[in-house]
């Protein structure tokens, strides 16, 4: 009786936390720290597996995180060529996402129906269809979404003239490149955005009307009522809009497909978890470096 | 003053701030025109960038074969033919599969709202010790690409014990592979198909929830227990829908898990999409690429639409949802 005394109300509650957490506790535990270490010993690992379903494991120390980096045919240049692509991409999907927010936040005939198509991408996430959107838009001739080669050949226009001309008139070769390269993957560009939208969608709503008041009283231009307004109020959710880019591009990411190639076809289980080691670690260090600089940068309302 | 006076010099104002903003008189108007126009443009290409790859699909799905080698046919067949639409319907056993898949996707559905909003609650009401590290935890499994725990989570389904009780009566521990029941405990315990997200999402709603409501209901003589379940779960409408649409079309579109635990093709349905193609090739002997991708165009239709269905049913409730569940902030 005297130990149930003495616990006091916020102790109770403090169990009663405890408890409403407990599942996800348990499963954390099981599935995701008892996995993570256990691939790191994969991967440290050389993995023989059994007949029955078990395996052996002998330790050779870094001897897989070596073949990867070293030997392995085309581990390197995907796990660059991801990291590029992501790069690359995070500053326009932002922009973009942030942009269509803004349109489809202004008031217009049709707004709920256009609403609609903005998020179906979403709807189409799947591998399998996926697969063959990208087929089926390939196919599409003279769609904006058809390739800048494939376009040459379909239309007979020569885009390399045009490349010549931009080249011409002094802009940087990188420039014009990283321009052409969103074009052609606009489709995916535009259908990686669609969370983002809703994100941003929902973060101006989110603002206060009273502020906008403030700035047309006060005269302010729509420009400046943008950048003193609008983008401060967003701020926050630019971090948290690059950080699900990040996260989504890599879970359908080539590195991935290897990974698992490596490790249900070739069976070569110690490989395949130091590749997940590998990019997870370079996955993690992006985001800590993202978030670090944006962050500096972001205006907290509250 | 009364209120009506305010209401009537408060529009005044507006109206002069908004002559401010777009310059009265005609240059003002050409201006919105303007800018009406250059939106127009935008939403369209957007729209178009977007619908044009499911119009595509949507209108292959009605070509013969004859049609695939006319290079007069653009987006309207010469002669529409039901031929893909009944190969997908035999070689998907469309009613059958997606009987399976709704009733998967419906049930981890449930399973999904039930244990991230008792998660999510737990995080946002009460206080105990390491609170902070461990929903930093939560982000970590948000931000984690799933790919670094695919092994060990294969391995550890392929001989599935708790604490050898399993392996004492039967002799040997159980497979759990090549069906659901890996998903389902995986998603029990709140770490399922993106369950973080969602635990993030509760999390906030139920913080953004004023605490009266509860005081009120601790004084009345309710347990946390009944609290939240009668009293913050209904409170949550809009977090709820908001989890359940997104988790029913992400698990519905889900390949990673379902092939990594080999889940049966005859239960999931875009697994099954996957393997059409040579199944049609092989079943139904049409050996030409460009014909047996017919009938996956025909597939992907019949596979979009349960989603589609349900996503516009929700829609309404989804968007608004989003804007109120606290995503944001």
């Amino acid at each position: 009786m005297k130990r149930k005394i003495r616990f006091t109300l916020s102790q109770k509650r403090a169990v009663t936390g405890l408890l409403f957490i407990m599942p996800w506790l348990i499963g954390f535990l099981v599935y995701y720290v008892r996995s993570l270490v256990l691939n790191v010993r994969f991967s440290l690992s050389k993995i023989e597996i059994m007949k029955i379903g078990g395996y052996r494991a002998t330790y050779i120390g870094l001897q897989n995180y070596r073949y990867a980096l070293l030997e392995h045919a085309t581990f390197n240049q995907i796990l660059v060529n991801s990291i590029r692509d992501v790069l690359i991409d995070i500053p326009f999907i932002i922009f973009f996402s942030l942009f269509m927010a803004i349109l489809l936040n202004t008031k217009f005939k049709g707004r709920g129906i256009v609403r609609i198509i903005f998020f179906l991408p979403i709807l189409l996430g799947s591998g399998a269809v996926l697969e063959s959107l990208e087929q089926a838009t390939r196919n599409i001739t003279g769609g904006a979404s058809a390739t800048i080669a494939e376009l040459s050949k379909t239309n007979q226009i020569n885009i390399d003239y045009f490349l010549y001309i931009f080249e011409d008139l002094g802009l940087p070769v990188a420039l014009v490149d990283y321009i052409t390269g969103l074009v052609a993957r606009i489709f995916e560009i535009v259908r990686a955005s669609s969370v983002q939208i809703i994100i941003f969608l929902a973060a101006l709503q989110s603002i206060p009307r009273s502020l906008y008041e403030c700035a047309k009283i006060e005269g302010a231009t729509a420009y400046e009522t943008f950048w003193k307004i609008t983008f401060p109020m967003v701020s926050p959710l630019i971090l948290t809009n690059v950080v699900y880019t990040i996260v989504d591009f890599f879970v359908n990411s080539e590195v991935v497909d290897l990974a698992y190639e490596v490790a249900f076809t070739n069976y070569d289980y110690g490989l395949s978890a130091a590749m997940s080691t590998l990019s997870t670690a370079v996955v993690c260090l992006i985001l800590v470096i993202v978030s670090a600089l944006i962050s500096r940068k972001t205006f907290y309302y509250n | 003053m009364n209120a009506r006076n305010v209401m009537v010099y408060y529009r005044k104002i507006n109206e002069k701030a908004h002559d401010v903003t777009f310059r009265s008189g005609a240059f003002g108007r050409v201006k919105l025109v303007l800018f009406s126009v250059f939106r127009a443009v935008i939403i369209i290409g957007m729209s178009y960038i977007i619908l044009g790859p499911v119009i595509n699909i949507v209108s292959n799905s009605f070509f013969s074969g004859s049609d695939v080698y006319n290079p007069s046919v653009f987006m309207i067949p010469l002669n529409p033919t039901l031929e893909n639409y009944r190969r997908a319907f035999v070689r998907l056993d469309y009613f059958r599969t997606l009987g399976y898949t709704l009733v998967y996707i419906v049930t981890i559905t449930l399973i999904q709202i039930f244990v991230c909003s008792m998660v999510g609650y737990g995080f946002a009401r009460f206080d105990f010790p390491l609170k902070k590290l461990l929903f930093g935890c939560v982000i970590v499994t948000i931000v984690l690409p799933a790919h670094v725990i695919m092994l060990p989570l294969y391995q550890h389904f392929r001989k599935w014990d708790v604490l050898g009780i399993i392996e004492a009566v039967t002799g040997e521990a159980a497979n759990l592979l090549s069906s659901e029941t890996p998903m389902y405990l995986m998603t029990l315990f709140g770490t399922g198909l993106r369950s973080g997200l969602f635990i993030y999402i509760f999390r906030q709603f139920f913080r953004g929830l004023p605490k009266e409501i509860e005081e009120a209901a601790f004084i009345d003589g309710a347990g946390p227990w009944y609290t939240y379940f009668a009293i913050m779960l209904a409170n949550a409408m809009p977090a709820v829908i908001t989890v359940a649409v997104f988790s029913m079309v992400w698990q519905y579109n889900d390949m990673f898990y379902a092939r990594l635990f080999s889940m049966p093709t005859s239960h999931i349905l875009t697994f099954r999409l996957s393997t059409l193609q040579a199944t049609v090739e092989f079943a139904d002997q049409v050996k030409d690429p460009l014909i047996s991708q017919l009938a996956v165009y025909a597939g992907i239709t019949l596979v979009l639409l349960p989603i589609l269905f349900i996503y516009f049913t929700l829609q309404k409730y989804f968007v608004e949802g989003i804007e109120r569940s606290g995503i944001v902030g």
